[in-house]
């Protein structure tokens, strides 16, 4: 050893580390980035000096003052606020309300949504921010399961392609579909694909479950025409900025989008605009305002400009406030004030967030517990690479996860598991459907190779390539046909598809009548409109408002692996490793009798072992079990006897009964499970020689070693003890099942039943 | 129909609620929409398309659930129904930062009142015209 003072104190400069610090070095989270406050620049998520104090002074019936600015020094943002989103008949009398009444409001079930919305809509940027930095983030989730416009939750999926593969995105838009997302979204990595990735969409969605929504998000004019066309039914990406500069940056204005907004609804087509915190200062213009103080007047923008909803959640910057202290809060924030001032909110975790899956489900869980319109504007779909939005905060890899928080928290997060057949049927379907559509209007053909590979594959990269310049030609082609999804119709008719033919009609049919234009509107699959009008949330504190309950919550109650209450076998097989084909019979011979002879062992059974059951908790088969346990007493030269305690299921009265009738007072019991315990005659019954309590863990070595020693007991040794393993995730993975194979051993007890004596007979299976 | 009896409680959604309110810009009705006449090709893309009508009897659904804003996009999404659509992007591109002049906002302005009666849009395109003047993002 060169170092000095190795064992004096380890300051500053020391070469050493600790081993705790390397291991937390390592951990996912130290991969994220996080920055230091800097408000005078805006790097500051929602408190900042910089934020200007709430103030509104109307006269005459217009906004004349707003957060301490003259009318004449208002920006393009102010004006268009104050003149389109503020209720200037309400605003005084709004603002004369303390923040913290209102944030009393927002969190009191007493006060009604219509209440809160009676004060919001005459509030200004500065005075809601005051009103939300009031709130922790319990407080925040507690308003915001109010305060969002749709009683029942939805959730939205992208579905996308690094190769931009219109094969693949068919075939995992019916996934998703089937899934429960009720909108979906695709974007591109070439921009000339996008005809074929959203009729590819359009049609994967339909076929997978009817009236799902889909969008291309795209360049503002494009994304328009493939609406207009009829092609994709929604639009989100209107993408709205906090500060003049950056609203000008993006080529826009509050007018500019007012127009947009116009625009869709004229064409019956549903639309959202999209803002979030973190924009402007990532485009290096944020005024040295807060974020939030920033989105907050996106989102006033939008309300003014009359379009029926918002994603927001940061989105495609949430690197941003994810860095910064208090972001997430922030982030949560802006979907509350949202939903306050009657917006849908499509509410963001759709963009990768995080290394740490724990700090990923902790940004989701505001949105999931709460409630929104959209849990997600966009859970990918797809496997991350795949995903050309820059990834999600939620990814395919996750969906048992998301059911399984859903079935644990009793909380609707939108979707469902799926059994495989039922997804490898839709896929597959979608795709062949779309090799109708593509033949019909003479695009680049689909070969059945692709369609078999789609079917069962997870991204990209396990598809066959195609030909991109005869896609890229078929692409133009429909955008100069002037193809619209009335085509795509007849397409799916000619193609052998008149179900999903029908379905897309009755989709196109609805911007007819424009009921989707209200806020928050969804379909059915059923092709009923599902928005704020005619699905208000109701919610008025415990027992209102949306709770999954009868077929949906059955419907959540599935997962992959749930272990039948009936039949805990049921569906389970002799694990690979143990497959054997050993059979064990066991036949009963009257009663059993105390031993004589000093040299034995009696293994006891428990009621149900190698009877109603034949496999441990693990699926080892009782035959190995059995044969183990007499393998290794009779290696040691003594003699076993298998009796069955008929009148109990507790292991110690087993074990202790076992060895009361042995001859050297040695007796072995163990349940059906696996668990196993060596007990002695003269120990009191709650006491034990050995106790192996772990029953999943309990393979076929243990079983011999547990017979061996039992034996050495028996011969008036001290054996070592047979080292007891332990495994903490035994618990979570295995309690529940324990629990319910317990309960089925004990319906065979037979109260006061004596014990009998078995003839064991273990035999292999001719297997041909 | 009389405008008043429209309630958002029993009438919403038009489509399955009062289907009979609703035609497209070409006068069929919803149930005229199906798969036969769309292949017989009798239902072509301008069927398919919202009525100037309908956008109005939306907007006082709006109105009546509290939500004005809605409702007025919806007017002036009624007054949009005239415009063909590169007439839509058009107007779109016109009102973007820096690509028009006073003059050419107020022109725009005065044809979509003079020419498709869209007074609501034509209002907006002025407001716009202020605003960008005040704010120096008008071309030239």
């Amino acid at each position: 050893m060169k170092a000095k003072n190795v064992t004096g104190d380890p300051g500053r400069g020391t070469a050493r580390r600790s081993r705790r610090t390397e291991i937390l070095e390592n951990r996912p989270v130290n991969l994220d980035g996080f920055v230091e406050e800097w408000p005078e620049v805006g790097m500051v998520a929602m408190d900042s000096p910089f934020d200007p104090s709430p103030s509104v002074r109307v006269e005459n019936g217009i906004v004349v003052e707003m957060d301490g600015k003259d009318r004449k020094d208002f920006d393009f943002l102010d004006q268009f606020i104050a003149d389109h989103a503020i209720d200037a008949g309400a605003a005084e009398q709004a603002m004369a309300l303390e923040p913290i009444e209102i944030a009393y409001m927002l969190v009191d079930p007493r006060v009604s949504r219509a209440d809160v919305l009676a004060v919001s809509r005459g509030l200004t940027p500065a005075k809601l921010l005051e009103v939300v930095k009031t709130m922790n983030v319990v407080e925040m989730m507690t308003a915001l399961q109010k305060m969002r416009a749709r009683r029942t939750p939805a959730n939205q999926a992208h579905s996308t392609s690094a190769r931009d593969n219109p094969v693949q995105v068919a075939a995992d838009a019916a996934e998703a579909a089937l899934r429960g997302f009720r909108e979906l979204e695709t974007t591109l990595g070439v921009v000339r694909y996008a005809p074929l990735v959203a009729i590819a969409l359009q049609v994967g969605a339909q076929t997978g479950k009817p009236g799902v929504l889909t969008q291309c998000a795209l360049e503002e004019a494009t994304e328009l025409e493939l609406g207009m066309r009829g092609i994709t039914a929604y639009a989100e990406t209107i993408s709205v900025y906090g500060t003049e500069q950056v609203f000008c940056d993006g080529d826009d204005t509050p007018w500019s989008k007012a127009f947009l907004a116009s625009a869709y609804a004229s064409r019956g087509i549903k639309m959202r605009f999209t803002s979030g915190t973190g924009s402007e200062v990532q485009m290096g213009n944020a005024e040295g305002k807060s974020m939030l103080y920033l989105e907050v007047r996106c989102i006033l923008v939008a309300k003014g400009a009359g379009v029926q909803g918002l994603q927001n959640g940061s989105i495609s910057c949430i690197g941003v406030p994810g860095a910064v202290p208090a972001g997430i809060r922030a982030v949560l924030a802006e979907n509350l004030i949202a939903s306050t001032v009657d917006l849908e909110c499509a509410s963001g975790n759709d963009q990768s967030f995080s290394h740490s899956d724990m700090r990923r489900t902790a940004r989701l869980l505001p949105q999931l517990l709460s409630g929104t319109d959209f849990i997600c504007s966009g859970y990918s779909g797809v496997p991350n690479y795949d995903n050309m939005f820059a990834g999600s905060n939620l990814d395919p890899e996750d969906f048992d996860d998301w059911n399984t928080i859903q079935r644990d928290l009793q909380v609707d997060g939108a979707l469902r598991h799926v059994p495989e057949a039922e997804i490898l049927s839709a896929r597959n379907r979608a795709a062949r459907a779309l090799q109708g559509v593509f033949a019909h209007l003479g695009l680049a053909p689909i070969t059945d190779r692709e369609i078999e590979a789609v079917t069962y594959s997870h991204g990209s990269r396990e598809l066959p390539l195609r030909d991109v310049l005869e896609d890229l030609k078929a692409a133009q082609s429909v955008m100069d046909r002037g193809v619209t999804g009335l085509d795509i119709v007849k397409g799916l008719e000619a193609g052998g598809f008149p179900d999903v033919a029908e379905t897309l009609l009755g989709v196109l049919r609805q911007r007819v009548s424009g009921d989707l234009l209200h806020t928050s509107a969804i379909l059915t699959p059923e092709l009923t409109t599902l928005s704020a009008v005619n699905d208000p949330n109701d919610y008025a504190g415990p027992g209102s408002g949306y709770r999954p309950g009868g077929a949906r919550w059955e419907e959540m109650k599935r997962l992959r692996h749930v272990v039948s209450a009936r039949d805990p076998e049921e569906g389970t097989g002799p694990s690979a490793g143990a497959v054997t084909g050993r059979t064990l019979s066991l036949k009963e011979k009257g009663p059993a009798r105390p031993g004589r002879r000093s040299g034995e062992v009696v293994i006891g059974l428990s009621p149900a072992f190698g009877d109603f059951f034949s496999r441990t908790i693990v699926e080892v088969p009782h035959a190995e079990v059995l044969r183990e346990l007499l393998a290794g007493v009779e290696e040691q030269g003594v003699h076993a006897r298998v009796i069955r305690v008929r009148g109990s299921s507790d292991l110690a009265v087993i074990a202790h009964t076992a060895a009361r009738l042995s001859g050297s007072g040695i007796g072995v019991g163990i349940m059906s499970r696996g668990t196993t315990m060596i007990h002695q005659r003269d120990l009191l019954r709650l006491s034990n020689l050995e106790l192996f309590p772990q029953a999943p863990l309990m393979d076929l070595e243990t079983f011999r070693r547990i017979g061996r020693n039992a034996a050495r007991y028996a011969k008036g040794e001290s054996p070592e003890p047979v080292p007891s393993r332990n495994d903490h995730m035994a618990r979570p993975r295995w309690q529940a099942k324990a629990a319910l194979l317990h309960i089925k051993e004990t319906e065979f007890v037979q109260p006061g039943a004596e014990p009998v004596e078995l003839e064991v007979l273990i035999r292999m299976l001719h297997t041909g | 129909m009389t405008p008043a009896e429209l309630d958002p409680q029993h009438d919403y959604p038009l489509a399955s609620r009062r289907p009979e309110l609703i035609r497209t810009p070409t006068g069929k009705r919803l149930d005229e929409i199906t798969m036969r006449a769309v292949l017989d090709g009798e239902v072509v893309a301008e069927d398919l398309r919202i009525a100037a009508e309908t956008l109005r009897l939306q907007a006082r659904i709006a109105d009546s659930v509290g939500r004005p804003q809605l409702g007025q996009n919806f007017r002036r999404a009624a007054e949009m129904t005239a415009l063909p659509d590169e007439e839509v992007l058009r107007i779109y591109n016109a009102l973007r930062p820096g690509a028009s002049t006073k003059q050419e906002l107020a022109g725009i302005a005065e044809e979509l009142e003079r020419d498709h009666s869209a007074t609501l849009c034509a209002r907006l395109i002025r407001e716009a015209a202020e605003v960008y003047e005040r704010r120096g993002i008008l071309a030239g």
